[in-house]
């Protein structure tokens, strides 16, 4: 089982925290992975994203054109990204930006208002971590349970708070109905 | 085994080769390597060593000249347009036999060229890039986990035989982050009588020179080096073979292009073309003996690569062009895709 | 009774210099500074591409070949691998303040611990005898036969004023070999450049004003009144910066 997904915004978005977080959480449940961000210019505000492939054999090409789950925060990536989702793939869109639809009828879309919510939760830089738990409950990619684990090793204790504020956001999204 | 950590490329370079020894660092920025040069500004001077960003790529690499020529264990790291200001440097490191790890991190050219992925260094750095009779030991690494191994062992072979090792990686190599396991093997000393760590008043001075003016001594210095690749070329060669066995169609391709192709393989073995790879993991010295094995048995070799058809030529010659050698390819700065390798693997399977 | 002896510093290697250049003199000094402080045995030169190129073979202490330029990039290096040496280039013109200018500047104002010896002799020797960053106005050579043009060709580089506005820089002074008196004062300035570096007081640079006899057309006692009549009144002998001094002052 390969699972390779992509996952594009604008820079500043948090879209490559939330493919490292999948990485991490990968790793730590003894996957094969890799993560592979765009890199240059588009760095700077313009947009970023990042291919994580989540496998149980060892990972080929790092380079996901073809994603079995994509999720978006911004409508250019929706609009560059749709048509390259495997018929049978999972779209996931930040309703709070995008306000069409998806227009494929051979995947499953997900709208979630992942920035509003964040806002709204208090949490506003969140929105990544929001539509993530989502993606995480729709995909099983990979288990929901141990990410607070995962957070407690890749961010140092003098942040802690902000571990508490990520799993928050993560089982917003989870626990979101559309 | 050590945990293992989930790190990007050019941070597994940089760890691995602190934790092969290396306690000198000079760089200069440019993309996409900067990771390093990051790495190292935080790491060395907690563990008293030099990280120095030079004034400019030619600086660097002679400062790196003096760590070497001093005994130390040192390296450089750069990308593609840093690497030709270097190769000034690189050819003073053969002239004067010294041992150093330089990086490449290549993006694609010529000129000032863009900053995604590219292989179109391959002449450059394989073949020499600066100017006179030498070689470099270049590693072509296609994992994160190979990115630091094949630090270690540069250093290794560089002290070894007194010459420069090369990573040549490119953007998506130094970028990617996979799972790397940091088990450095106890790193073996080497003496180095011919440094210069000043006489002590108790031997004589010790001199590192690349100037040599008498042309039957130059021309005897020149034969010397060459024994001492020849030997290179018959105990460092690196590949893996992949699928081989009943490989009708073998693919060459090294680094991020290999990864490409091993899912062009999967899905031309899943349609039944018997197709396998040969990557080349060490590019000089390069595999030629088998890949000329394999020319008795394939049909047709499909070289990989991210630039103009660079590598093609080695395969040509190794194989002493028994086969067609088809080149499938992208250049500045674009990768191919699996889907554009496994049409040129059915175009080689189609060939009688 | 000895009264004149070669410094241990030096091996018997018989230079190579024209008759009457004064590379010869610049070496003694160097060798007499290394024997009287001591440090041969921890010493590294290195030598640069130009007339001195084979300095290599003259100085008995250890010895690294540098790329045109270079050497300041080089001694960096030999530095920072072991502290504990004392490290010195040997560098002319060309190759100091053209070639290597970014190298010069750079370590200056890293307050790299190091000593540079500077030979300024106003002219490509060994390529025979092209202008050099430091050639003087209307001088002749063979890429000015017309004279240096400061119209086409700009002005020449005073390399110690340059450097004297260098935070980095601690000592800094030019000095000339042309007669008995400024030999003198040369052998103290450059005895006082490598004690800095012993003390740990950072970058020194001693420029020597030098002689080129063959390029420059004259006579080796002519060149030297040359360097009285035309390249001290350009390239005025003295201290341009000693922090050493500064902070005994304080």
């Amino acid at each position: 089982m390969t699972t390779q997904i992509l996952i594009a915004g604008f820079g500043g978005q948090g879209v490559l925290f939330a493919g490292k977080l999948l990485a991490y959480k990968g790793m730590y449940d003894g996957k094969e992975l890799s993560w592979l961000p765009s890199y240059g210019p588009e760095m700077r505000g313009g947009t970023a994203n990042c291919s994580v492939i989540i496998s149980d054999t060892p990972v080929g090409s790092p380079i996901v054109d073809k994603p079995d789950v994509l999720m978006v925060m911004n409508l250019p990536s929706l609009d560059k990204y749709e048509n390259a989702v495997n018929a049978g793939g999972k779209i996931f869109v930040d309703s709070s930006f995008i306000e069409r639809k998806v227009e494929r009828s051979d995947v499953d879309a997900y709208y979630v208002p992942a920035t509003k919510m964040a806002a709204e939760a208090g949490v506003p830089t969140l929105a990544n971590m929001i539509l993530l738990g989502k993606l995480l409950k729709e995909t099983k990619v990979l288990d929901f349970e141990g990410l607070e684990g995962v957070f407690k090793k890749i961010v140092s204790a003098k942040r802690a708070d902000l571990i508490d504020a990520n799993l928050k956001a993560l089982e917003i999204g989870y626990n979101y109905k559309d | 085994m050590a945990e293992k950590v989930l790190m990007k490329g050019n941070e597994a370079i940089a760890e691995a080769a602190i934790l092969a020894g290396c306690r000198h660092y000079f760089g200069y920025p440019i993309t996409p390597q900067t990771e390093i040069a990051a790495y190292m500004a935080k790491r060395m001077p907690k563990i008293d060593g030099t990280f120095l960003q030079a004034e400019s790529e030619v600086a660097a690499i002679n400062m790196v000249i003096g760590v070497a020529a001093a005994g130390g264990r040192v390296m450089t790291s750069s990308s593609s347009p840093g690497i030709s200001l270097k190769s000034e440097g690189i050819s003073y490191l053969a002239g004067c036999d010294l041992p150093a790890l330089v990086i490449n991190v290549q993006r694609g050219g010529p000129g000032l060229g863009g900053i995604q992925p590219s292989q179109s260094d391959y002449f450059q750095c394989v073949k020499g890039g600066g100017h006179g009779d030498y070689r470099n030991i270049v590693f072509a690494p296609a994992s994160v986990q190979e990115m630091a191994d094949m630090t270690v062992r540069g250093f290794e072979l560089a002290d070894k035989y007194r010459m420069v090792s090369m990573i040549l990686a490119d953007g998506t190599m130094g970028q990617m982050m996979e799972p790397v396991s940091l088990d450095i093997p106890e790193q073996k000393k080497y003496d180095k009588p011919w440094a210069v760590t000043g006489t002590k008043m108790e031997r004589k001075h010790n001199i590192v020179n690349s100037l040599s003016l008498i042309p039957e001594e130059l021309e005897q210095q020149n034969f010397d080096r060459f024994a001492k690749y020849a030997q290179i070329e018959e105990n460092e060669v690196l590949y893996e073979e992949y699928m081989m066995e009943d490989a009708e169609v073998c693919v060459v391709a090294y680094g991020i292009a290999a990864r490409v192709a091993k899912n062009a393989i999967v899905a031309a073995r899943a349609q039944g073309v018997k197709v396998g790879m040969i990557r080349p993991i060490t590019l000089w010295p390069f595999p030629k003996k088998v890949l000329n094995a394999a020319a008795d048995k394939v049909k047709a070799f499909v070289t990989v690569e991210m630039s103009m058809g660079q590598m093609i030529e080695d395969v040509e010659l190794a194989t002493r062009c028994k086969k067609p050698v088809l080149l499938c390819n992208r250049a500045g700065g674009m990768i191919p895709t699996p889907e554009q390798v496994l049409a040129k693997i059915n175009e080689a399977g189609g060939i009688n | 009774m000895v009264v004149f002896d070669k410094p241990h510093a030096l091996t018997d290697a018989p230079l190579h210099y024209c008759p009457g250049c004064t590379h010869g003199i610049i070496h003694r000094l160097v060798a007499e500074a290394i024997d009287e402080l001591g440090i041969e045995g921890k010493t590294i030169g290195v030598a640069p591409v130009g007339c001195s190129v084979m300095a290599y073979n003259y100085f008995a202490c250890d010895m690294v070949q540098a790329a045109h330029g270079r050497a300041p990039a080089i001694a960096t290096g030999v530095k920072r691998a072991n502290p504990e040496n004392i490290v010195f280039t040997y560098q002319g013109d060309g190759d100091l303040a053209s070639i290597g200018m970014a190298e010069t500047i750079h370590a200056a104002t890293r307050g790299e611990n190091i000593t540079i010896i500077f030979v300024n002799n106003a002219i490509y020797g060994m390529t025979g005898g092209q202008m050099a960053p430091t050639s003087l106005p209307g001088q002749v050579t063979q890429t000015s036969p017309y004279g240096r043009d400061t119209k086409t060709a700009g002005f020449p580089i005073k390399v110690c004023e340059l450097l004297s506005e260098l935070e980095g820089a601690a000592y800094l002074e030019r000095v000339a070999v042309n007669n008995v008196k400024n030999v003198k004062n040369a052998k103290k300035a450059i005895k006082k450049a490598f004690e800095n570096q012993v003390n740990g007081k950072g970058f020194s640079l001693i420029e020597v004003v030098s002689t080129c006899p063959t390029n420059w057309g004259l006579t080796p006692l002519k060149a030297l009144e040359w360097v009285d009549e035309k390249m001290i009144p350009y390239y005025p002998l003295g201290v341009y910066k000693d922090k050493t001094a500064e902070e005994e002052q304080k």
